[in-house]
């Protein structure tokens, strides 16, 4: 026999918890300010050819600053790199196949040099997953988000990570960008006898920065819209930012494979577990079938 | 020549005729304890904690092989346990997602029992032997939490630890004693690890020997809250009863074919579960010298995270309020003038800690205090439900509503726990908060009103 109804518990559950819920979330739309992130084409993320063209980017642009001091030259071989081509192609020092990832520079003088050492990056797909936003998209959009800023120690700024100590290490590739930011806000007015207005305007702010990184700065009132910010990029040479684009999902493909390279197994064995689990599953439904039968 | 009689032939009767206290212990917890029939779905959580603790504790073992509780090597040693030791990838999963469950199962167990009555008579000792349990289970994740020393360990710690801070005179001296040392270091996981790895297990595994002692001793309460030892065969066993083993061994182990495909599912292809099982900030090493943004802890402790924050300057007023309501509430129930002139002398204590300024203790003090005795009043629960009935079955139908709503205010203290705090959200969780507390503050008023069900003599059982 079934239990006497619970819908009772149920009806006042969901009701409870509308009423409780419903005010707390309210307030998210208005407080979405951060900047849209472009999606990384995650079909990448077992595609030979892309970690590989990754792995190639990685040690080629990365691997000089930032370490990933648990990855092991040897562990390319995961993704068909084999011993010979890490030996002649990758490795550059007089490092082992079976030796990690170091890079010589210190983190004393990096932090001379950057203000800041660069992190290891041998987890740093999973270090950037937040409840709103994945790793991989975060670095995607992040390292093509670059705009030349002379107020700047490096000459380069982010529009994902606003005074980021990182130089845009990748612009040769990409050519040079003019970058339009347009900020809306909220700003208080201050009335003519001194006091702050109840009301406050609507501004929009236009920072048009130029490929040698100098601004232009325009403000203006607006009457409707909503607070946010919009970027656009200008690139002088369309075709190799265009590139640059694919070159940063590879790579991206490539640090999401490294901060967890055992993923692959993990799901193809996972299957297999599943498989056994329905049986087994079955197996005791069956075995307590037979057992009950003979409880009246 | 000394030896038992033994029922038993060939190698087990050798063995039991020198050691019977083996087989005893089988017959009496197992093939000749007595549960009633009509164990539902809500039933199958005990046995699954215990499974859960068996898998914590068999995981542990393995990463305590390879991890090391040294400031500077902690972190990475997590990483080399998930790349470089074979199948470590696999135990640490077990063992992370292996705590959320053991908390999703414990949390289940515990509102089988809110629905069942099952703390009432004569099982208190086993409901206090489960609340020790809860309370060991919170312990052990939080030095647990620390060992992985991300930025979310250290800081979730630190955010702990400081709260010792605001117990008047002793405070400071306090959580310099726990952390060893004047900030989170190298000691305070060194000791963390040992009380992780040695003490805590130790104390769980006794408390969990003594539940399952208590409610052996006593019989298993049911859905319909009938004592079966009540009505007994003419064989001196009880007629609603049948043998725990195979009924329920074969009961429970299709219930954890259920269990595995939904914990392996997550060991296996979500072992983040989208950052709430493991949290994106725990994969960067800890720094003491950069604050995150945004700390929470994990998701199993953010009721009670979400009562601390709950308590702001604005909401003591409040407090004051419900506790005045209640001590009139109190101290019109009692006839005894020595218990009012208690209730009485304890809330205008209470109330000046609350308001009167110079006496007043802080809102951060109120809410450690509130918080911990959020979870401490689960104690006093046996003794708060004063209703004729046991289950919810034969209750009247708004204690369910009641149940419900208490249960969904519960949901969204976590809920609200897990998020950044904002103006609106405080508000909510002081609601809830409210609705928590009066759930349990006011039971001993509500679990008496209303129309009760008569009882049946018998369990309502129909043959599968």
């Amino acid at each position: 026999m079934r239990p006497m109804g619970s819908t009772g518990f149920w009806c006042s559950f969901v009701a409870a918890l509308c009423c409780l819920l419903g005010p707390a979330l309210l307030p998210r739309a208005a407080a979405a300010q951060e900047l849209a992130l472009d999606r990384w084409p995650s079909e990448r993320a077992d595609d030979r050819a892309a970690l590989q063209r990754g792995a190639k980017l990685f040690v080629n642009y990365c691997l000089n600053c930032h370490s990933a001091n648990q990855m092991r030259w040897s562990r390319l071989r995961d993704i068909g790199i084999d011993e010979a081509q890490i030996k002649s192609q990758l490795i550059f020092g007089g490092q082992k196949v079976g030796d990690t990832m170091t890079i010589t520079m210190s983190s004393r003088d990096a932090k001379n040099w950057f203000g800041k050492a660069p992190p290891d990056l041998s987890v740093i797909v999973r270090a950037r997953n937040t409840a709103e936003h994945r790793g991989t998209d975060y670095l995607y959009t992040l390292l093509r988000s670059f705009y030349a800023d002379r107020s700047t120690l490096t000459g380069w700024n982010n529009v994902v990570y606003p005074n980021i100590a990182m130089p845009n290490i990748l612009w040769q590739r990409q050519g040079p960008r003019e970058a339009t930011l347009t900020r809306t806000e909220w700003e208080e007015r201050a009335s003519a006898d001194g006091k702050t207005s109840p009301k406050a305007r609507l501004v929009r702010v236009v920072s048009v920065f130029d490929t040698d990184g100098n601004v232009q700065v325009s403000r203006s009132e607006i009457e409707n819209g909503s607070p946010g910010m919009e970027v656009t990029f200008a690139p002088r040479d369309p075709k190799s930012a265009a590139a640059l684009d694919e070159d940063v999902a590879d790579l991206v493909a490539y640090l999401n494979w490294m901060s967890e390279p055992t993923a692959a197994a993990r799901y193809k064995i996972g299957v297999w577990v599943m498989g056994f689990l329905v049986v087994f599953l079955l197996v005791a439904r069956w075995l307590n079938a037979v057992f009950w039968r003979d409880v009246r | 020549m000394g030896l038992h009689k033994t029922p038993y032939r060939g190698l087990m009767g050798w063995f039991d005729s020198r050691m019977p206290s083996l087989m005893s212990a089988f017959r009496v917890h197992m093939s000749e304890y007595y549960a009633p029939k009509n164990f539902n779905f809500w039933y199958f959580f005990g046995s699954m904690a215990l499974v859960v603790l068996v898998i914590q504790l068999l995981s542990g073992i393995f990463l305590a092989m390879h991890y090391k509780p040294d400031s500077n090597l902690a972190f990475w040693s997590v990483e080399f346990i998930m790349r470089e030791v074979s199948g470590g990838w696999f135990i640490r999963y077990m063992h992370s997602t292996g705590a959320s469950f053991f908390f999703i199962v414990v949390y289940l167990h515990m509102f089988r029992a809110l629905l069942y009555g099952s703390y009432r008579t004569p099982r208190e000792v086993v409901w206090l032997a489960g609340c020790a349990i809860f309370m060991a289970l919170m312990a052990e994740s939080f030095f647990g939490y620390l060992l992985p020393w991300g930025q979310m360990s250290y800081w979730g710690a630190q955010v702990i630890i400081n709260l010792f801070d605001s117990i008047p005179f002793i405070g400071p001296d306090l959580s310099t004693w726990i952390r060893g040392d004047f900030v989170i270091g190298d000691a305070t996981l060194n000791r963390f690890f040992a009380l992780h790895a040695v003490v805590l297990p130790l104390v769980l595994l006794g408390l969990a020997v003594a539940h399952i002692f208590a409610l052996h001793d006593v019989g298993s309460n049911n859905p319909d809250g009938v004592e079966i030892k009540e009505r007994l065969g003419a064989d001196g066993h009880p007629l609603d009863g049948i043998p725990f083993h195979p009924y329920y061994t074969v009961h429970d182990i299709y219930g954890l074919g259920f269990f595995f495909l939904a914990y392996f599912g997550i060991v296996f292809f979500a072992p983040e579960l989208g950052g709430v099982f493991l949290e994106g900030n725990n994969f960067i090493p800890a720094d003491p010298l950069q604050t995150p943004q945004h700390i929470a802890p994990l998701w199993y402790f953010t009721p009670y995270y979400s009562i601390l924050r709950a308590t702001t300057e604005g909401f003591l007023i409040w407090i004051a309020v419900c506790a005045l309501g209640l001590g009139a509430l109190m101290y019109l129930s009692l006839r005894d003038w020595r218990l009012r002139l208690g209730v009485a002398g304890g809330t205008a204590l209470v109330l000046a800690l609350l308001t009167i300024p110079k006496v007043q203790l802080d809102a951060k003090l109120w809410g450690v205090i509130l918080s911990g005795a959020s979870a401490m009043i689960l104690f006093a629960l046996p003794w708060l439900d004063r209703s004729p009935v046991k289950s919810m079955r034969y209750r009247p139908m708004w204690h369910r509503l009641v149940l419900g709503v208490f249960v969904a205010a519960f949901l969204v203290l976590g809920y609200l726990g897990i998020l950044p705090p904002n103006p609106v959200r405080t508000v909510v969780s002081q609601v809830a908060t409210a609705v928590y507390f009066g759930f349990f503050a006011l039971m001993p008023w509500w679990s008496r009103l209303g129309e009760f069900k008569t009882v049946p003599e018998r369990i309502r059982f129909a043959a599968h």
